[in-house]
């Protein structure tokens, strides 16, 4: 199952706390993807995910200053 | 599940982004119950720690009221409150850190008779207690319940502290009993440089948390010691006691023991 979580609005560290909420909410295997904007959040909010033992699947470009970052559970 | 506020995702965020400890850590930290025995020296960083932490339940034990002479240690007490409850006065202070804790107040001191009854509410016990008879009360009352705890003890400028889960070590397989009246000085009449009691109740604060989130490896069959005048700490092995009178194979203990205390720490009560 895919989920999404929008962090555009967000500021570090609320960012990956957001989305480890969501990561605690959804089931093993399922995949989320993340919108943030450039800098702190793209750069820290992969990083993380990959460092606490997730998947994380690709980072794309989206518009503008706005990217998808796709995680696995 | 996992429904947490807005406000408390950014008060307990640097827990959150902890891999240990997480979403799931934080909730099982809220839910946890934890009783405090003593508001003084230990009492006071340990409650003050588990209250920032989002603790969800904290009971406090203690049937003293707030000395001027607590507050070069007992750094939950200000000044204006001195002679209210100690309980009272934690509570306060508890509840001005994090509105979210529920604190369970006991205006009592912990004895052979009250003992069981405190603490069968409670996930995890912590000693913050000033003498041996209580230490040995609560380690006593806590193996006839099951439960775990934290046992601390500070003096001068030394401070020891061990961690008891069902089949480890227990205060009596480490001192069998309590030594006899007035041979060991208490603080009040020896004397506690105040940081130590900051250093061993922290230490103690996050036993807790480890044990409630299943963090890393408890101070389990270990004795921590440690003299703040050299800063050497010590780990020291100790042993479940197959004849130890209250966990042992055999248990000759089978009632709680309210021993006799130093006839000057009767004398400060109630102060």
């Amino acid at each position: 199952m895919t989920h999404t979580l929008d962090i555009t609005k967000e500021h570090c560290p609320m960012t990956f706390v957001k989305t480890k909420l969501k990561l605690a909410q959804i089931a093993d295997g399922d995949i989320l993807e993340v919108l943030l904007t450039e800098g702190e959040p793209l750069n820290n909010v992969p990083r993380s995910a990959t460092e606490q033992g997730y998947k994380v699947l690709s980072v794309n470009h989206v518009d503008g200053q706005i990217h998808k970052v796709t995680i696995q559970k | 599940m996992f429904d947490f506020t807005e406000e408390e995702l950014k008060r307990y965020s640097r827990h959150i982004l902890l891999k240990d400890v997480g979403v799931e850590g934080q909730e099982k930290i809220r839910e946890a119950k934890v009783l405090v025995i003593g508001a003084g020296g230990l009492g006071a960083p340990v409650a003050l720690y588990l209250a920032a932490a989002g603790v969800g339940t904290i009971g406090i034990v203690d049937g003293d009221v707030v000395d001027l002479s607590n507050l070069q240690r007992q750094i939950i007490h200000s000044t204006a409150d001195i002679d209210k409850p100690k309980v009272q006065s934690a509570k306060e202070t508890i509840q001005a850190i994090n509105p979210h804790v529920k604190v369970r107040e006991y205006k009592t001191f912990l004895e052979a008779s009250n003992a069981l009854d405190i603490i069968k509410e409670y996930d995890f016990v912590v000693d913050g207690t000033d003498n041996f008879p209580v230490k040995f009360l609560i380690n006593d009352a806590c193996i006839m319940a099951g439960k775990p705890f934290s046992h601390g003890g500070i003096l001068r400028f030394e401070g020891q502290t061990f961690t008891h889960v069902p089949g480890t070590a227990c205060y009596r397989c480490v001192f069998p009993t309590p030594p006899p009246p007035n041979l060991v000085p208490t603080c009040s009449q020896a004397g506690v440089l105040g940081a130590i009691a900051g250093m061993l109740g922290t230490i103690q604060a996050a036993e807790v948390l480890k044990y409630i989130t299943g963090v890393g490896e408890l101070l389990t069959d270990k004795l921590l010691t440690f003299n703040a005048k050299t800063m050497d700490f010590r780990k020291v092995a100790v042993k479940k006691r197959e004849k130890c009178a209250i966990c042992g194979d055999q248990p000759t203990i089978h009632t709680l023991i309210d021993y006799e205390q130093a006839a000057c720490d009767l004398a400060s009560h109630g102060k």
